[in-house]
């Protein structure tokens, strides 16, 4: 029997044959409809474009400040870098690194080892060490949490409005392109390409 | 095929957690690994409950220096004054921003609260091989992964608060150790659901039909 025409749900088990989809078509458990497997039409090309645009922007939002903070003749501007700078020299080191991983180093890992797959497989071919990189990948996913910074951000503008004037700076836009952005390349981005690239130890 | 549902694990088949690629291994190899990416192959996640378990429990613990110790101390030309999660969403609803507030009430207070409670839960009924509705507890599942991460909110705001309210006399706010356990609160639920192996919820419906069927 060929086992490559079979799939078990991840969720509940069950087995199933994996039907041929429609264009952008969903397959889904028949039993908790859970998302098993999809068609992303040219979802190579698609995902190398947002993931290409997500890393301009993660640049600017990274290197610009967020936001800016006047009262009485008193600036200060804060980028992310800032933010985690003061945390650590108020010896919170715990939290800056809890919001060091989530906000930079994981989106950054996150979009640097999207294009490390992604290019080699626009020239149909697979990077070295795809598999331990793509599994990486769906670590890294978990623990990348840019939209709730987002909203982080704007929680706070709306806490300090009242007792001081606030200027917007270049990387709040960036943030908010680019989340979005970088959803559309995770989601553009099916992992079956990969695999379909693999050959199976032992098949003929 | 629809019908007769038949697990993976039923039938001997082991389904690779990161390429989905169903193999035959037999039942007393121990040492399996998927034919297509390597992966460790398991029928189902190994020690799930009471990995799980020792994280909530460690949660449990955490969630209540992370409500009554101060996320954020703040010193100003009025004085100085310490803030805990809930004590921040009560000024920003005498304050005026009642919507604000709610945002920060659900990410910060019902989020984990409903959390730790949906995994205890979970876990109890997978425990107990309960074959209470598995498509609602797939439900309940699926939303502590998806909401989780959005309480870490509150140490965000935090964060930036930090960053930007340094105002040499004025008034500078510093993180408190709230902050801390708070965010460890946030993670060890997280790890806790990942932990958890979903289809353990569906594994007592198919013993019971077994059952019924002999």
């Amino acid at each position: 029997m060929d086992l490559s025409s079979l799939i078990a749900c991840h969720e509940c088990d069950l087995l199933q044959k994996r039907v041929a989809l429609p264009r952008r078509g969903v397959g889904r458990c028949s039993r908790c409809s859970a998302v098993l497997y999809r068609d992303s039409p040219s979802g190579i090309e698609r995902a190398l474009a947002c993931t290409l645009g997500s890393l301009i922007l993660f640049l600017i939002a990274n290197a610009y400040p967020i936001v800016g903070l006047e009262v009485q003749g008193n600036r200060v501007i804060a980028s992310l870098y800032d933010t985690l700078h003061t945390l650590w020299l108020d010896g919170r080191e715990d939290v800056a690194l809890l919001v060091g991983v989530t906000t930079m180093v994981a989106p950054a890992i996150q979009i640097g080892l999207l294009l490390y797959l992604l290019f080699p497989l626009h020239f149909n071919q697979l990077a070295d060490g795809a598999i331990p990189v793509l599994r990486f990948l769906q670590f890294v996913k978990t623990w990348s949490m840019m939209e709730v910074f987002m909203l982080g951000i704007l929680v706070s503008l709306v806490k300090l409005e009242h007792i001081a004037h606030l200027q917007v700076g270049i990387a709040l836009w960036a943030f908010g392109a680019l989340i979005p952005l970088l959803i559309l390349a995770v989601s553009a981005f099916n992992p079956d390409e990969i695999w379909a690239r693999v050959r199976v130890r032992g098949a003929a | 095929m629809r019908g007769i549902e038949v697990t993976a694990g039923e039938l001997g088949f082991y389904s690779c957690h990161t390429c989905n690629l169903v193999s035959k291994v037999s039942r007393d190899h121990h040492e399996a690994h998927c034919a297509r990416c390597g992966s460790h192959l398991h029928h189902r996640k190994p020690d799930s409950i009471s990995r799980a378990w020792a994280y909530l429990i460690a949660s449990y613990i955490l969630y209540i220096p992370a409500n009554v110790m101060p996320i954020m101390h703040t010193s100003s030309l009025f004085g100085a004054q310490s803030d805990t999660i809930m004590s921040g969403i009560i000024y920003l609803w005498v304050s005026g921003s009642w919507h604000l507030a709610l945002i920060v009430f659900i990410a910060s207070i019902l989020v984990p609260s409903a959390k730790l409670l949906a995994i205890t839960f979970l876990l109890i009924s997978v425990q107990r091989r309960s074959v209470w509705d598995p498509m609602q507890r797939t439900k309940i599942y699926r939303i502590v992964e998806l909401v989780g991460r959005w309480s870490m909110l509150d140490i965000y705001v935090v964060a930036i608060l930090v960053a930007l309210v340094q105002l040499q006399s004025l008034a500078t706010i510093k993180a408190g150790y709230g902050a801390v356990a708070f965010g460890a609160v946030v993670v060890l639920t997280m790890i806790a659901a990942m932990e958890f192996e979903p289809k353990l919820i569906w594994d007592p419906k198919r013993n019971r039909h077994e059952q019924t069927a002999v």
